[in-house]
C-alpha cells in the first residue's frame, strides 16, 4: 500500500474559529490542531473518535465548507497538488463528495429524483435512474419527497449522489447512528464496495468495531487531533501504540469493559503538551512540555513520545 | 374547490381534494362561529355606549315633535330589552337586510360595496408592493447576511415599522404633494369631475401616495421574516449538503431557498390582511381616499350604528378570508402536508 500515490495528504491541519465571549473581546476557539492524515485510493480510512472531537469540521474543512468565521493552518494536498481553496470549490460535489449522515440533508421541498440529480446541466438523469436501479430503489423513489423515505432509501440515495458525482475521494460523516447492526452493515458495505473499485474512503464513525470490520486503516481521533492511525488488524489484535487507543480498546465490550477517567479537553482549554496527557498513565514532564511530534512505528503512526 | 379537485382521476389528487374540501369546510365552519360571536361583541358594545340612534336619525331628518320620537323609538324597538334587540337585527342581517346608513341614507350593503371597490384598489396594490418588496429585500439580507446591506436594510426595517402610519402619510403629503406637487393632495377622482370621465391613469395618479404610504408600513414585516427564514434556510443541513456537492449562492438561493421560504411568505402575506385593514383606516383618512377606512371613522365619528356593524362584521369576514387563503395554500403547497406525513 506504501508505494501508492496518496490520494489526500493532511499534515498539520487546525481549525479555530472567532468567537465572541461576553466582553466584545475575539477568542480563537482552536477545534482541530495538528491533525495529520493520508488517505490512498482503495482504501477505507475510518477517522474513528468520540463525539465532539471534531470529526465532522474534519469533513467540512477538506471540502472547504466551514463557515466564514473558521481559520483554517497547516496543508492539505489531493492528487499530489495543494488543496487551495479555488480547488476546493471546483473539485467538491465532483471528485471528491460527501455522503451525508442523514435524511436531513436533503431539501425537504424538493422531490429525491430531481435532487440526486443535483444542479449540474443537463441532468444526469439516466445514469442516476440506473444508480438507483443498482441500488433496488423503487421506480417510484425519485417521484418521492425526502420526508416519504425509509431510512435504508434515504441512505441509498444519498450514496447514489457521491458514485452519479465520480468521485475519487468519499468522505461519510456518521453514516451509522440510529441504525440496527444489519443496516449499518449494509451501510458500510456500499462503502467498502467503493474502496474496492479504486476509490478513497473516508469514513468518520464513532463506531470502532464496525469501522474494524469494514476499514482498513483506522486513524483514532482525540481532542481534534489524530493520536494514532493503525492497521484496522491492529485493533482486532489489541496491539496498538497510543495510551488513548490501548484505553479505547480496552473499553470496548469484549475487552474488559474498563472505562478511563477524566473527560476529553473542551476546545478553548487544551493543555500546552500532549492533549492526552492530563488523563495519561505514562505521562511524564516531557509529554506536558510541547506537542509530541508523529512518529512513524510498526506499520501505523503515532503521537506519543512513550509508544512503543 | 375541493370537490372540483376530487373529480380528477388520481388517487393523491383525490386526497388531495377531500383533503382541502374538508380544511375548507372546518374553517368555514370557524369562520361562522366567529363572525356570530363579533356580533354579539358588537352590538353588546353598542347597546352599551352613549349613542342614541333615535336621536342621530332626528338630527339628519330634522323638525321632529316629541310625540313622533316616541313613535319612533316604539317602531325601532328600541325600549325593547335588548336580547329580543339582537335576534331581530341578527334576523334582518340572516335575510341580508343590513339597515340604512344614517350617514349616507343608503342600505349599509350599498356603500360598504362602493367603499370596498375603492379600498380593494388600494390595498391590493399595497399587498402586491409590500409583498415583493419585502420577499425581494429579504432575500437581499439574508444573502449578505451581517454585511453593509444587510444591516442597512435591516436598520431601515426596524425605523418604517416604529414609525406610524398617519405620520408617514402626513410626510409623504408634505413632500410629494405640497412641496413637489407630483401628487394630488387626496380623494380617489379629480375634484369636480364626473365619475364617468374620470381615466384609469388619473385614478392610479390618486391611488399612488396612499398605496405607497400602507406598503411602507407593511414590508417591513414581511422582509425581516423573510430574511430571518433564509437564515435559517442557508444554516440547514440540506443547504450545507448542497454547497459540499459544489453548488454556490446563487444555485443554492434559486434551488433551496426560494422553495422553502416562499410558503411561509406567502402565508405570512395572506395572514396580514388584519394590519393591511388597519393600516388603511388610517391611511385613507388622511389622503381623504373614500374607502371602506375613512367609511369606517366617519361612521364611528357621526355615530351611524348600522354602518358601523356592517363594517365590522364586513371586515371580520375579510380578515378570516386572508387567513382560510392562508391555510389552504399551506395544505396545497407544502408535500409534507399534501401527502401526509409518513
Amino acid at each position: 500500500m506504501e508505494e501508492k500515490q496518496p490520494l489526500l495528504e493532511i499534515s498539520d491541519l487546525s481549525v479555530s474559529f472567532r468567537m465572541y465571549d461576553g466582553s466584545l473581546e475575539q477568542r480563537q476557539l482552536q477545534v482541530i490542531s495538528s491533525l495529520s492524515l493520508t488517505v490512498y485510493p482503495g482504501e477505507i480510512l475510518a477517522v474513528a473518535g468520540s463525539s465532539g472531537s471534531g470529526k465532522s469540521l474534519l469533513a467540512a474543512a477538506i471540502l472547504g465548507i466551514l463557515p466564514a468565521n473558521a481559520a483554517v493552518g497547516g496543508a492539505m494536498r489531493y492528487g499530489g497538488q495543494p488543496l487551495t481553496p479555488e480547488r476546493q470549490r471546483s473539485l467538491r460535489g465532483g471528485e471528491i463528495a460527501l455522503v451525508p449522515q442523514s435524511v436531513a440533508y436533503l431539501d425537504p421541498l424538493m422531490k429525491v429524483g430531481r435532487q440526486a440529480d443535483g444542479h449540474q446541466k443537463p441532468r444526469p438523469t439516466a445514469r442516476r435512474r440506473e444508480l438507483f436501479r443498482r441500488f433496488g430503489l423503487p421506480e417510484k423513489t425519485e417521484r418521492l419527497y425526502p420526508f416519504q423515505l425509509s431510512g435504508g432509501m434515504a441512505r441509498r440515495v444519498l450514496v447514489s449522489t457521491a458514485l452519479l458525482a465520480d468521485a475519487q475521494l468519499v468522505i461519510a460523516d456518521e453514516p451509522t447512528p440510529g441504525m440496527g447492526l444489519e443496516q449499518a452493515k449494509e451501510a458500510l458495505s456500499m462503502f467498502r464496495e467503493m474502496a474496492d473499485e479504486g476509490r478513497g474512503v473516508v469514513l468518520i464513525t464513532h463506531d470502532i468495531d464496525l469501522a474494524v470490520d469494514f476499514a482498513d486503516r483506522i486513524a483514532v481521533f482525540y481532542a481534534g487531533t489524530t493520536v494514532e492511525t493503525a492497521p484496522a488488524e491492529d485493533f482486532r489484535q489489541g496491539a496498538l501504540r497510543h495510551p488513548y487507543s490501548q484505553a479505547l480498546w480496552r473499553a470496548l465490550p469484549q475487552n474488559g469493559f474498563q472505562p478511563i477517567p477524566g473527560f476529553q479537553p473542551y476546545a478553548g482549554s487544551l493543555p500546552k503538551g500532549c492533549l492526552f496527557a492530563p488523563r495519561c498513565p505514562h505521562r511524564t514532564a516531557e509529554c506536558e512540555a510541547a506537542p509530541p511530534p508523529v512518529r512513524t512505528l510498526r506499520d501505523g503512526e503515532v503521537r506519543c513520545i512513550h509508544a512503543t | 374547490m375541493g370537490a372540483a379537485l376530487a373529480v380528477k382521476g388520481s388517487v393523491m389528487m383525490t386526497s388531495l381534494g377531500v383533503r382541502t374540501g374538508r380544511a375548507f369546510l372546518n374553517h368555514l365552519l370557524k369562520t361562522l362561529a366567529l363572525l356570530l360571536a363579533v356580533s354579539v361583541i358588537a352590538f353588546a358594545l353598542v347597546s352599551a355606549s352613549p349613542v342614541d340612534p333615535v336621536q342621530q336619525y332626528v338630527l339628519g331628518v330634522g323638525g321632529v315633535s316629541p310625540e313622533q320620537r316616541l313613535e319612533l323609538e316604539e317602531y325601532w324597538g328600541v325600549n325593547d330589552p335588548p336580547v329580543q334587540r339582537y335576534l331581530a337585527w341578527l334576523g334582518a342581517l340572516l335575510h341580508g337586510d343590513f339597515g340604512q346608513s344614517l350617514l349616507y341614507r343608503r342600505p349599509v350593503l350599498e356603500v360598504i360595496g362602493e367603499r370596498f371597490a375603492n379600498s380593494l384598489a388600494l390595498m391590493l396594490c399595497a399587498w402586491l408592493f409590500s409583498g415583493l418588496i419585502g420577499f425581494a429585500l429579504g432575500c437581499v439580507m439574508g444573502m449578505s447576511r451581517d454585511r453593509l446591506a444587510d444591516r442597512v436594510i435591516k436598520k431601515t426595517c426596524y425605523i418604517l415599522s416604529s414609525v406610524p402610519t398617519f405620520w408617514l402619510a402626513l410626510v409623504f403629503l408634505l413632500i410629494f404633494a405640497v412641496w413637489l406637487g407630483w401628487f394630488p393632495l387626496g380623494f380617489s377622482t379629480p375634484i369636480g369631475m364626473r365619475n364617468e370621465d374620470v381615466t384609469l391613469a388619473q385614478r392610479l395618479h390618486h391611488l399612488f401616495l396612499p398605496a405607497l404610504t400602507l406598503s411602507l408600513m407593511s414590508f417591513s414585516n414581511i422582509a425581516l421574516h423573510t430574511r430571518q427564514k433564509l437564515v435559517d434556510v442557508l444554516e440547514s443541513e440540506y443547504v450545507l449538503f448542497a454547497r459540499a456537492r459544489g453548488e454556490g449562492a446563487w444555485s443554492i438561493l434559486c434551488r433551496h431557498g426560494l422553495r422553502n421560504i416562499l410558503l411561509p411568505a406567502l402565508t405570512l402575506q395572506f395572514a396580514s390582511f388584519a394590519e393591511l385593514f388597519g393600516g388603511s383606516v388610517l391611511a385613507e383618512n388622511v389622503f381623504s381616499y373614500p374607502g371602506l377606512g375613512s367609511a369606517v371613522a366617519a361612521a364611528g365619528l357621526n355615530s351611524d350604528v348600522p354602518l358601523l356593524l356592517g363594517i365590522t362584521l364586513f371586515s371580520t369576514l375579510f380578515v378570516c378570508t386572508g387567513n382560510l387563503i392562508a391555510n389552504l395554500l399551506y395544505g396545497v403547497v407544502d408535500p409534507q402536508i399534501r401527502e401526509g406525513r409518513a
